[in-house]
């Protein structure tokens, strides 16, 4: 295997729809949004936008399926990564600024640390959207395409896969983000996924 | 001394002369570290998951081939194979033996070596692999223990010194660096992992860390890994300028790219050592390499490098406190603390205090570092409450969502100790005087910490009248400090403003004394503005004008009051005036919030007769919109005519109904509800401060989110809304143990309890606290909440209620309040 890569970004594109989605108002009042641009305002630079990945080949091994860093038996894993040789394993992080920022409006100002929590849920999945579709454009040049990604918890693939994901990307030293006892990551607007490599010609099914 | 005197590994060597022997042969030439070790590991079959260090076990033969052949590359360093040994990820018994082995691998590779030179074995130290709360799980005080057993296991079989190397964040840099002091007598280094953006990953910059280890006596400081060495040249430029104490720099080889399945490294032997030699021109004295370098890096090095003259490290002026993030520094431009976080004469603080109420104070520290002071004073010292126990609650508290430095006010030195050891940075210390017992107590403090404190001129015969006393007391202390060790940098004289009221000569003769300490001393000075005015009327006017008088004779930093538009007029005044606001900037942004406060105030005083019933439907109705300046500002109108519970019961608690069942009706949602509760939180503030006798309040409720989950959005709504409608509400954060939750229900006699959770992982600790709770106090009736929660499985773990959202938690809470005053 070789060592994770480690990429980091600008600060993507806000998607103001997406925030207002995580705060389950889709029409927004004029109070909300003031205060909605007042967060966006005090969010630029205290973030950090870090992804670390591996390229791992995969392959079934009996009932399970060989990810390269766990071995598992998730039926839904399977869909996803039917026909694909490889995965792209990646974490991708925010920064302990975001944990800061949160809990400093926390207890005082929950409105707030309700509406950066949105703000913050629309950072990452945008991070992991810059970093899926970058992939996905190198796999393209490779003559492969990529499938959506995919995480520990979802479905049938048990949360617990996450201390093999760290033991295989170390991103605590790569990119700062640490796994707790109780699986929990910090700081807590990180995420990990697979996104599945599948060759477009040649359908080489595990 | 040769390498001779340690080669019975397994007995610690002469420490002293080892000790002078590294840190002295630094002092005349340039140290050569060593490279890579994980990348050779790999290439020699090191399967990924498997631990490094049990090679020194499993593979001692390998281990020393990769010493050695660095040694013979030209090193006098070497670090061990333990980068991450410690007993979070071994056992007792394995982690001693991989460091016995270790160590002695090492020594072993060194004295095989023939080449001419010293050669060391420093005992490496990396990451505990754990992140330290309030952001992970580890304790500061458990990652001392962690790091300082490693230490002394390293002292114990024979280490020549110990190598804290890739921290990447500053409070485990700290943790590591005390537990190392505290279990050994080998010379320290520390060296950090610095990101593109020159800072560590949580945010600290070079100049934050450069304060704190310094100021804690680490013998050598730097940086490594990350980057390549054209990359850490602008953080190295900083550790030049600043650092009193030799520098370390041990980059990557380049960056990492994927190359056919293998991952290598973008600079050649060659270009690593052409992109060194500059730095070690420029004064950086050990080197070396880091991921993806290899011996053939440290030769190409060693060999370009070792005709250059290696530069003296020189003392900096340097005087400086820091943060989780940055240093402040003293003595360019004057520095505003802000005196605001003391119970001295404030009733609502000293009742914020009592009650444990640390979200009032923390929000005091919020206000304050809006208002532009550099360092927070922090003092919370009352009679009736544990001192050293609360200053080290709210020292916690502050530095995990406040930038700024920290002042550490006490008299108490217990609880000064306490602060300073879990203090996130190098503190202000307050205080220290001319009383040999202070001395005595603070200055031992002040070495093993670091600090920058602030020293009183005052001694056993009290205050001296004239300010040529008070510059002799100002020696006796500096010359005390001298015999500790602490340099004077580190201290800043505060020569005493008393009360003009009573002699009024007491002004000038300060004045007099913030001259002569600069002048004759050529020390930093401080002084606490506000009691200059003391039993006069209006005292801003007073207090403002002395600060100017102050600032004028060159004072470095002065502890007031940043919400007194007289005092930050005057600082921004002075600074545009004497030239030290480039472009007026701060004085054109100080501006910029001023008018505003002007217009409120206007606002306030235009109306003053209109009629109540008008102001009273529109406090319900800024509520509801969720309006908090409006809100504030018609709740301070309507209480000059009104009483308080009326206002509280004909006004607030109807908006905050509406807005209640506007929630359960789906016509408002959580944003909104919550808008709403945060504005009628500030009118309650506003009858807080107005009111002479305390509101009949419901029954008490414990709140927490359970153990292992430190997600608490949700708990602080429902806490929001709960004082809103009358309940004392005792908050005991997140991550609480269900024994403490279990104390605290017994301790209040809390009536319900409102347990959060959002992890599925974290739903077996809130069972357990509910055991604990049915069995300490049997009657309280317990609800619980949070993401992952439902019906069914509240009723599993025993709950009595289940509260799918704020609202409902609060419905419930007013029932077991109407049940017990049945």
């Amino acid at each position: 295997m070789e060592a994770p890569l480690v990429r980091e970004y600008r600060a993507p594109e806000i998607n103001r729809d997406e925030i207002f989605r995580y705060l389950g108002q889709r029409r927004p009042e004029e109070q909300l949004s003031s205060l909605v641009e007042e967060c966006i305002k005090e969010v630029d630079g205290a973030l950090s936008y870090k992804v670390c990945y591996a390229e791992l080949s995969i392959k079934a091994e009996g009932e399970l399926l060989d990810l390269g860093f766990t071995k598992t038996d998730s039926r839904a894993l399977e869909r996803v990564l039917s026909g694909c040789d490889s995965i792209v394993l990646f974490a991708a992080t925010l920064g302990v600024g975001a944990d800061r920022l949160i809990m400093r409006y926390s207890a005082r100002n929950p409105a707030k640390a309700l509406v950066l929590d949105a703000i913050f849920t629309e950072r990452i999945e945008a991070l992991c959207d810059t970093f899926c579709l970058e992939i996905k454009k190198e796999m393209e040049r490779r003559g492969c395409e990529t499938q959506k990604r995919f995480s520990a918890g979802y479905a049938d693939f048990p949360l617990e896969a996450q201390r093999d994901v760290f033991l295989c990307l170390t991103p605590e030293k790569n990119i700062g983000v640490h796994l707790n006892s109780t699986l929990l990551m910090t700081p807590t607007k990180s995420v990990t996924a697979i996104i599945g490599i599948r060759k477009i010609d040649e359908k080489t099914a595990f | 001394m040769t390498i001779k005197l340690c080669k019975n590994a397994g007995f610690a060597p002469n420490l002293f002369e080892v000790k002078m022997k590294i840190t002295e042969f630094l002092k005349e030439n340039t140290l050569y570290l060593d490279g890579g070790m994980g990348t050779l590991l790999q290439g020699m079959g090191l399967a990924p998951g498997e631990l490094p260090e049990r090679w020194n076990i499993k593979n001692p033969e390998k281990i020393k081939s990769i010493h050695r052949a660095y040694f013979d590359a030209g090193c006098n360093v070497v670090n061990t194979n333990t980068f991450g040994a410690n007993s979070l990820k071994l056992s007792k018994e394995e982690l001693e033996e991989i460091i016995r082995s270790a160590v002695s691998i090492a020594r072993s590779a060194a004295e095989e070596c023939t080449l001419d030179g010293e050669r060391w074995v420093a005992l490496d130290i990396g990451p505990s692999g754990k992140m330290l709360k309030p952001y992970g799980e580890l304790e500061f005080e458990e990652a001392v223990r962690v790091f300082g057993e490693v230490a002394a296991l390293g002292e114990k079989y024979g280490a020549d010194l110990i190598f804290i190397e890739t921290m990447s964040d500053s409070y485990e840099t700290k943790a590591a660096l005390l537990g190392a002091k505290e279990n050994s007598t080998l010379p320290v280094f520390v060296s950090n992992a610095y990101g593109i953006d020159g800072k560590l990953m949580t945010g600290a910059d070079p100049l934050a860390m450069i304060a704190m280890l310094e100021g804690m006596g680490a013998d050598a400081i730097g940086a490594n890994c990350s980057v390549g060495p054209e990359a850490l040249a602008p953080v190295m430029e900083k550790y030049l300028k600043y650092s009193s104490v030799p520098i370390i720099l041990k980059p990557n080889a380049g960056l990492p790219k994927s190359e056919n399945g293998r991952t290598v490294y973008d600079i050649s032997p060659e270009e690593f050592a052409r992109q060194l030699a500059p730095l070690v021109t420029a004064g950086v004295r050990a080197v070396g390499g880091c991921c993806g370098t290899t011996p053939e890096y440290i030769k190409a090095l060693v060999d370009t490098t070792r005709s250059i003259a290696p530069v003296p490290v020189t003392e900096k002026s340097f005087s400086a406190v820091s943060s989780y993030t940055h240093a402040v520094e003293l003595g360019k431009s004057p520095i505003l603390i802000g005196e605001r976080i003391n119970p001295t004469g404030k009733k609502r603080f000293k009742e914020a205090l009592r009650a444990s109420d640390l979200s009032y104070i923390v929000g005091e520290g919020i206000k304050q570092e809006e208002a532009g002071v550099s360092v927070l004073d922090v003092n919370v010292g009352l009679p009736e409450i544990d001192e050293k126990q609360m200053l080290t609650r709210v020292v916690r508290e502050l530095q995990a969502v406040i930038d700024l430095p920290l002042q550490i006010d006490t008299s108490s030195t217990s609880a000064m100790e306490a602060a300073l050891r879990i203090y996130n940075g190098k503190a202000m210390i307050n205080s220290v005087s001319g009383k040999a017992e202070s001395m005595r107590e603070v200055f031992p403090l002040v070495k093993k910490y670091g600090g920058l404190v602030v020293a009183l001129t005052l001694d056993e015969d009290g205050i001296p009248k004239s300010a040529e006393d008070r510059l002799k007391i100002a020696e006796k202390i500096l010359s005390e400090a001298n015999k500790y060790g602490i340099k004077k940098k580190d201290i800043i004289f505060d020569p005493l403003a008393m009360a003009v009221s009573a002699d009024s000569r007491a002004a000038a003769e300060t004045l007099k004394a913030v001259s002569l300490i600069r002048e004759k001393l050529c020390a930093l000075t401080s002084v606490g503005v506000s009691n200059v005015s003391f039993g006069l009327p209006m005292r801003d006017a007073i207090n403002s004008s002395f600060f100017t008088l102050a600032l004028g004779r060159g004072l470095s930093a002065a502890i007031m009051n940043p919400h007194s538009d007289e005092m930050m007029r005057a600082y921004y005044c002075y600074k545009a005036l004497v030239g030290q606001d480039e472009s007026f900037r701060e004085y054109i942004e100080y501006t910029a919030r001023a008018p505003m406060l002007k217009v409120a105030e206007s606002v306030q005083n235009a109306t003053r007769t209109e009629d109540n019933e008008q102001f009273s439907s529109e406090l319900v109705r800024a509520i509801v919109k969720g309006m908090c300046a409006p809100t504030r500002e018609l709740a301070e109108k309507l209480i000059k005519f009104k009483a308080p519970l009326d206002i509280i019961n004909e006004d607030i608690v109807p908006a905050l109904d509406k807005v209640g069942e506007g929630f359960e009706k789906k016509t408002i949602y959580l944003p909104g509800l919550l808008m709403s509760a945060e504005a009628a939180a500030s009118a309650f503030e506003v009858i807080k401060a107005h009111s002479t006798t305390e509101s009949a309040e419901k029954c008490t409720v414990v709140i927490a989110t359970v153990e292992g989950d430190i997600h608490d959005i949700g708990k602080n709504i429902v806490k929001l809304l709960l004082e809103n409608y009358g309940f004392k509400v005792i908050d005991l954060g997140r991550d609480v143990k269900g024994e403490l939750i279990a104390e605290a229900v017994v301790k209040h006699s809390a009536a319900l309890v409102g347990l959060s959770a959002l992890m599925t992982t974290t739903v077996p600790a809130m069972e357990e606290a509910i055991r604990l709770i049915r069995e300490r106090a049997p009657e309280c009736k317990i609800m619980v909440g949070g993401a992952v929660l439902t019906l069914e499985y509240a009723e599993k773990i025993g709950a009595d209620k289940y509260g799918k959202d704020a609202m409902e938690a609060v419905r419930y809470a007013l029932d077991v309040d109407k049940s017990i005053n049945q």
